[in-house]
């Protein structure tokens, strides 16, 4: 069966299989070679393809949720769309979220996700309390930050290579309503941008949206995105009667056309629809829901089919504080080249300590970009600025980066293929991107 | 609030029917054959649904424990939803007993063994309502299935013969037909996408058509008007062609 990621690129024919109990994953991982774990399939690329894909769909049963705490436990293969249905109306949230709900307790720990809250939340990794994982020998093992830790640190980033992981118990984050309270600053430049995220860096979720288009002084003319989880009293009466509404209730509209802003025709409409338009003062509050809020693309199904047949990639990088030079760089080589999206994020990460998740402190930015002829060279091209200035790229948004940039760019990187080698001594588990990027040498 | 009964309620559509049951309110009482999965099952149901949910071992081939295994639940259910089901290898079936009798277990005499026991009791109560899950299979033998077509044509027309006996009774019985559905069962066959309905489709027509008391559900309409036309079209003629 032919199987591809999120971004349709590249695309394995693979055998597919799915489990319900510990001892059908158990006989499963016995008679195949070259397996690797599948959540949702959202990754961008080929990190949880291989000759034979463990399909976590099926084993996705919430276990455990300790309703005055917030303490949850689950099944990896439970959605965060449906971890939200059963945690909101009791008041709490995810810890850490990405930009859609669409993805799996188990590939939120293989990937470490980060958020817009990464400055003072750290990544979806901080939060875990426990994991259980079965690893090459059939042994279900738990480890934790303090338990069996050196397994715990390969798994939590480490894109499945340890191990099946089954089992995820981690802490929810207090609201006491479902509704976020929004302040949107616009900046005229780079510059002011990064002044911005210094001034309000006290904010909770915090994303800018940047205008790649503009040159000369207007060069990276944005707006910020501010968010804290709105308090009861700041409800109007009307959300007030119930403040934790969870997503999909028919109850809720949704005045909400963002998601165009991906692709490159409509988005610098949508753009400039924002700032100039009903947008007129340079900040602007609101109160909106937390789906429209953390989720815009999840409104429009399948908006990845929309690059067409040959797929897109997605370029993120983060790059120290101190390198707003090479910031500038990639971002004016991607304008002048005319190959990327229009509009991208920029996020500012806070210091994480961890041995091969892709957050560090400083300047994260992603784009997408059609597959075209030319583009990987181009990336590559991109790659040496992101080294020069000591960045690296985030691997599960990677399709394409070789082997040596990938092991010199992780600090950890050998450590961390150690730990892999001491948990699976045979090479059970692997993927085309732990081929790609030699991770077993 | 009311006690259900799930025969079967590991398999696809029965984890959607038991979420849907609870959801609106109801007790859910899961049975099948791997404690492992029924527990995972009724974990993710209390955290869901708040409700009452117990867990029971159940063997639909072996008939010999089915009288125990009803004696053993805490009161008589208010609903008892027939789920299991074995699609099995029509091919291998053809020659191979061991294949063929599994189907008919699975598809009809353990359906048979339990649902008796169960028809008594409601009959005998005066309340009661029993939900099979047959198939559109059922309707014509065809070379491609007839060990599962006629095993659950079988379970079919016994839930017709219910009906008829029991609705004087009290005791309401309703026949799904679900036509396609996307579960682990099918996840091996290219289906026609607007043929074949989602797990939660069937779960939400189901609990639907039995607070109506609907006789015979067939989930997608298209269903209804697919099986007319293939029941009418002659013997002679249908013997010749490859279905
Ligand atoms: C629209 C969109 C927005 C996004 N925004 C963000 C964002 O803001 N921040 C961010 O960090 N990411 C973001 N992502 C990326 C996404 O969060 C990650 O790729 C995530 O890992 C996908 O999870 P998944 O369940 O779909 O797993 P998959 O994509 O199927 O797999 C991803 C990796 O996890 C591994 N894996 C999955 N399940 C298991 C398991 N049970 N055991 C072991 N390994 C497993 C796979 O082997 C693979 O290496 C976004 C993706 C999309 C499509
Ligand atoms: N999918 C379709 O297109 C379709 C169409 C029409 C009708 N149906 C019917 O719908 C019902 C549910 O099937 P599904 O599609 O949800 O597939 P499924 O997930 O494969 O479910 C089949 C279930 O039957 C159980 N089972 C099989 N033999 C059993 C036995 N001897 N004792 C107890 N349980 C037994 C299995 O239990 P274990 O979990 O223990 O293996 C499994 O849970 C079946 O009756 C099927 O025939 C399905």
């Amino acid at each position: 069966m032919d199987v591809t990621n999120w971004n349709n690129y590249p695309v394995k024919n693979a055998e597919v299989v799915f489990f319900d109990t510990k001892g059908e994953l158990r006989k499963l991982i016995d008679t195949n070679e070259h397996l690797i774990a599948r959540g949702l399939g959202r990754c961008y690329g080929d990190a949880s393809l291989s000759d034979t894909i463990i399909e976590m769909g099926k084993y996705e049963k919430a276990l455990h949720f300790d309703r005055e705490s917030g303490v949850f436990e689950c099944q990896a293969g439970l959605s965060l769309d449906d971890i939200l249905k059963i945690t909101v109306p009791h008041g709490w949230f995810l810890p850490v979220t990405p930009g859609t709900k669409f993805i799996t307790a188990g590939g939120a720990v293989a990937s470490d996700i980060h958020g817009k809250n990464h400055h003072v939340d750290g990544s979806f990794s901080n939060h875990v309390l426990k994991l259980d994982i079965m690893l090459a020998d059939g042994t279900i093992t738990s480890c934790g930050p303090e338990e069996k830790a050196d397994l715990f640190r390969a798994t939590c980033g480490g894109m499945g290579l340890t191990g099946i992981i089954l089992g995820v118990r981690f802490r929810l984050k207090k609201i006491e309503t479902s509704y976020i309270t929004q302040r949107q600053v616009k900046a005229s430049n780079l510059d002011e941008l990064l002044g911005y995220f210094e001034e309000y860096k006290h904010y909770t979720y915090s994303v800018a949206w940047i205008d790649c288009l503009k040159k000369g002084k207007h060069f990276g003319r944005s707006i910020l995105m501010l968010g804290e989880h709105s308090r009861n009293e700041e409800l109007p009466d009307k959300l007030a009667a119930d403040p934790l509404v969870v997503h999909g209730d028919p109850k809720l509209t949704v005045p909400f056309n963002l998601p165009a802003f991906v692709l490159n025709k409509f988005s610098v409409k949508s753009f400039n629809a924002l700032y100039y338009g009903k947008n007129l003062k340079k900040i602007q509050q609101g109160i909106v829901h937390y789906d429209p809020y953390f989720y815009p693309l999840d409104f429009v199904h399948s908006w990845n089919r929309m690059y067409g047949k040959k797929g897109f990639v997605q370029y993120q990088f983060v790059l120290p504080l101190s390198a707003t030079d090479g910031l500038v760089r990639i971002m004016r080589r991607i304008s002048e080249k005319n190959m990327g999206s229009f509009l991208t994020v920029l996020k500012v990460f806070g210091p994480q300590q961890s041995l091969i998740s892709f957050p560090m402190e400083g300047y994260t930015l992603a784009m997408d970009f059609a597959i075209e002829d030319g583009l990987f060279e181009f990336l590559d091209e991109l790659d040496q600025i992101v080294e020069e200035y000591g960045g690296r790229l985030y691997l599960t948004k990677d399709a394409r980066m070789n082997a040596r940039f990938f092991h010199d760019s992780y600090p950890h990187f050998r450590e961390f293929a150690e730990i892999v080698r001491k948990y699976d001594p045979q090479e059970k588990f692997s993927s085309l991107m732990s081929k790609r990027l030699e991770i077993r040498g | 609030m009311k006690n259900i009964l799930l025969l079967g309620a590991y398999s696809d559509i029965g984890q959607a029917l038991a979420r849907a049951y609870a959801a609106e309110g109801n007790n859910v009482w899961l049975a099948g054959r791997k404690q492992e999965k029924l527990d995972d099952l009724a974990a993710d149901l209390r955290i869901r649904y708040d409700q009452g949910v117990e867990t029971f071992l159940f063997d639909a081939a072996d008939t010999d424990s089915h009288e125990s295994f009803l004696e053993g639940l805490p009161v008589l259910p208010d609903s008892v939803v027939c789920i299991f089901g074995y699609l099995g290898e029509q091919e291998q079936a053809q020659s191979d007993w061991e294949q063929a009798h599994r189907i008919l277990m699975a598809n009809y005499v353990g359906a048979v063994s339990v649902l008796n026991r169960v028809a008594d009791a409601f009959e005998h109560r005066g309340k009661g309502s029993i939900v099979g899950i047959s198939s559109v299979a059922g309707e014509r033998g065809r070379q491609s299935n007839y060990l599962y077509g006629s095993a659950k044509g079988g379970f079919t027309l016994y839930l017709q013969g219910l009906r008829n006996r029991l609705f004087k009774k009290g005791v309401h019985v309703l026949t799904v037909k679900p036509g396609f559905v996307d579960t682990r069962m099918t996840e091996h066959l290219q289906l026609p996408g607007p043929l074949t309905a989602k797990p939660e489709q069937v779960a939400r027509a189901v609990v639907k058509a039995e607070r109506k008391k609907k006789n015979t559900l067939y989930v997608l309409w298209m269903w209804r008007w697919i099986m007319l036309i293939i029941k009418l079209i002659p013997e002679p003629v249908f013997k010749r062609l490859s279905l």
